[in-house]
């Protein structure tokens, strides 16, 4: 395996993108946010441009997990990225070049579904049912699509926004539902 | 929208339906006891898992795809009806480090399938990491992860401080490191004893909890508190170290070095030790990847990964150290990287010690951190940035950023979105143990029932971490 744990210079700082020289991920809006790269692929292209990516050596996942913009609709997004409710966001590590990239998927509210990652990181398992867990976004192709944390019986997705706080302390067993 | 709405537009069958190509509606399961039910969470018995799944969850759920390595013939669809049974390991087990529970499908003594299932000590942090600003945050992320809560703090931290785009003192840096180095040892201390306890090694157990106090007794004297320390803040640190650090410090590390030799007499060369960890539950380098897994179960597969050397953060370029890696990959490597990651981190504090510059321990901007108690009743600014600091916290720029530091147990990872307010708008912590413990059917695939428990406690979870 060539793989080469020392980085040539401290990453994040270093300008250059690299996402603009991968053949798969042309025509997908890009942006650099303190020093972060992020591009914003399409649903529909989602699968190829992560792709690409893993082609070009970002062979990890690190990092998996939703965000529900229901109260903070007008994010700052590039031009021609339609921002919807829910987003998915990915975070993909590449140990040849000691770089990271997020992938951010706009993923709306009426058909709240995204294609799974499994088949390509497997290691995605834990964090996509996570991530259906909490904000009820199901991905498409993941073998095992089921609640991860919460009980499987429980109602509604807790970290979206319009579920709030603190409206069961505790949970008995054989005490009426959560409302 | 009201969460019932929500429910019945996307909650429920709707949600599922995409995935109905891989699930077997009419699929029975068959839960072990009501009392501990978790539904469809659960594994279910083969003879109710359709051949199709089958053959995708080589390996219990792992569900690995069929080009990571594992054998898809060595598959399990040939056991009929009866020759395999689930057993249950947990939640109440003292070996599960918590309130994990493990399912195995068992033929004989042979672990076939195995499924981890979580979600028992989930308090919904990240949901209470909304609802707290970012000066009150560092006390909840800190005890996500109980064995190593200044990792918690300082990936809080470096997040809240790359979203407001400050750079901090140098001897709050240093600080922070100091600290993180001595939770590292605390932390790789207190997973050789219960290493050793697993192992029935109860002689380990008590020298690792004897060493452990010692980092505790230093945490409690700089920061006030032995765990959950909330010393790490945005902006710096909470307090300068006491006076005599340094003789502290010296005493900590000279101990534990010669107790760490000590550790490697009493179990390195022990036949007994060997023989339970050489050779089992091993894991290579490219499976250990694709399942994401980071820290010391990655570099015990040959994987020279280290977010401290690979991507520095704090001060760690200016330190000389060694990223320890195995060569199996099995579970008798992983104690060998962690019993060396003692030694380096050792060294790492040595040379802190040295070089430890003079300064402020914190950012001497009003408007991130407070002034000090004496100026408040003195001055009328003072006692306002006090006030506002407190009351209404700080409030970012709207962004979002992914800070990540290499936690004992491997990348630990913080995604914040801020929209301009002073609480955090999305605060998600990619925990390493909620990651790496998805590795855990791959490693007990195969092995015997009772290497589950040494397997298990190689990898290291701490499940407040897992549940968040």
């Amino acid at each position: 395996m060539s793989v080469d744990g020392r980085a040539d210079a401290p990453t994040g700082a270093s300008g250059d993108l690299i996402s603009p020289g991968i053949a798969g991920l042309r025509r997908i809006a890009t942006t650099s946010d303190r020093g972060d790269e992020i591009i914003f692929p399409s649903r529909e292209r989602y699968i190829d441009a992560v792709r690409a990516l893993k082609d070009a050596s970002f062979v990890t996942c690190s990092d998996l997990c939703g965000v529900d913009y229901l109260t903070f609709f007008d994010r700052a997004l590039p031009k021609g990225v339609k921002p919807e409710r829910f987003e998915v966001v990915v975070n993909l590590l590449s140990l040849e070049r000691s770089r990271r990239i997020r992938v951010r998927v706009q993923v709306p509210e009426s058909d709240a579904t995204c294609p799974s990652l499994f088949f390509l990181y497997p290691g995605t398992e834990n964090m996509e049912r996570e991530a259906f867990d909490m904000f009820g976004i199901s991905f498409v192709g993941h073998p095992d699509m089921t609640r991860i944390l919460m009980p499987a019986d429980w109602e509604g997705h807790p970290l979206r926004k319009d579920y709030s706080v603190g409206r069961v302390p505790v949970q008995f067993k054989d005490a009426p539902g959560p409302r | 929208m009201s969460d019932e709405e929500t429910a019945t537009v996307n909650g429920g069958g709707i949600d599922r339906a995409g995935v109905e190509v891989l699930f077997d509606e009419e699929r029975v399961l068959t839960p072990l006891s009501a009392e501990t039910s978790e539904g469809e969470q659960e594994l279910a018995p083969s003879s109710t898992t359709n051949p199709a799944e089958l053959v995708i969850e080589q390996g219990g759920v792992l569900r690995v795809p069929e080009d990571s390595g594992l054998d898809p013939s060595a598959g399990d669809a040939h056991f009929g009806e009866g020759e395999t049974m689930i057993l249950n390991l947990g939640p109440q087990h003292p070996s599960t480090h918590g309130v994990l529970r493990i399912m195995v499908e068992l033929q004989g003594e042979t672990v076939l399938r195995s499924k981890p299932i979580i979600g028992y000590l989930h308090t919904g942090m990240e949901k209470t990491g909304e609802e707290l600003t970012y000066v009150q945050g560092a006390t909840n992320v800190t005890r996500m992860d109980y064995l190593s809560p200044i990792a918690n703090e300082l990936v809080f931290a470096l997040a809240v401080e790359k979203l407001l785009d400050v750079s901090l003192p140098a001897r709050a840096t240093w600080i922070r490191m100091l600290m993180s180095e001595l939770n590292r040892i605390n932390s790789h201390v207190t997973w050789a004893a219960t290493n050793g306890m697993d192992l029935a090694s109860t002689t380990m157990m008590i020298f690792g909890f004897r060493e452990r106090e010692m980092v505790l007794s230093f945490f409690e004297k700089t920061t006030g508190l032995r765990m959950n320390t909330n010393y790490i803040r945005p902006g710096g640190v909470a307090a300068d170290l006491p006076d005599g650090w340094e003789d502290d410090v010296e005493a900590i590390i000279d101990t534990i070095g010669s107790r760490v030799d000590e550790y490697d007499e009493l179990l390195t060369g022990q036949p007994i030790f060997r023989e339970r960890t050489e050779g089992v539950g091993i894991i290579g380098p490219e499976l250990a990847l694709a399942m994401s897994a980071t820290g010391p179960l990655l570099r015990a597969a040959g994987v020279p990964w280290d977010l401290r050397r690979s991507m520095p953060y704090l001060a760690y370029d200016e330190v000389a150290f060694d990223v320890i890696v195995g060569t199996v990959g099995d579970t008798f490597d992983r104690y060998a990287v962690r019993l060396n990651e003692i030694r380096e981190s050792i060294r790492i504090v040595r040379q802190i010690l040295e070089k430890m510059p003079s300064g402020d321990y914190r950012v001497q901007d009003k408007k991130i951190t407070p002034p000090p108690r004496a100026r408040i009743d003195e001055s009328m600014e003072a006692l306002i940035h006090h006030f506002k600091l407190f009351t209404l916290g700080l409030e970012p720029p709207a962004g979002e950023v992914y800070v990540a530091v290499e936690s004992p147990r491997g990348e630990l990872g913080c995604y914040m979105v801020s929209n301009g307010s002073n609480k955090p708008y999305r605060m998600h912590v990619r925990g390493p143990s909620f990651v790496n413990l998805q590795s855990v059917p791959a490693l007990l695939r195969g092995g015997l029932v009772a290497d589950t428990i040494a397997i298990l406690s190689s990898v290291d979870p701490v499940l407040g971490e897992v549940d968040r």
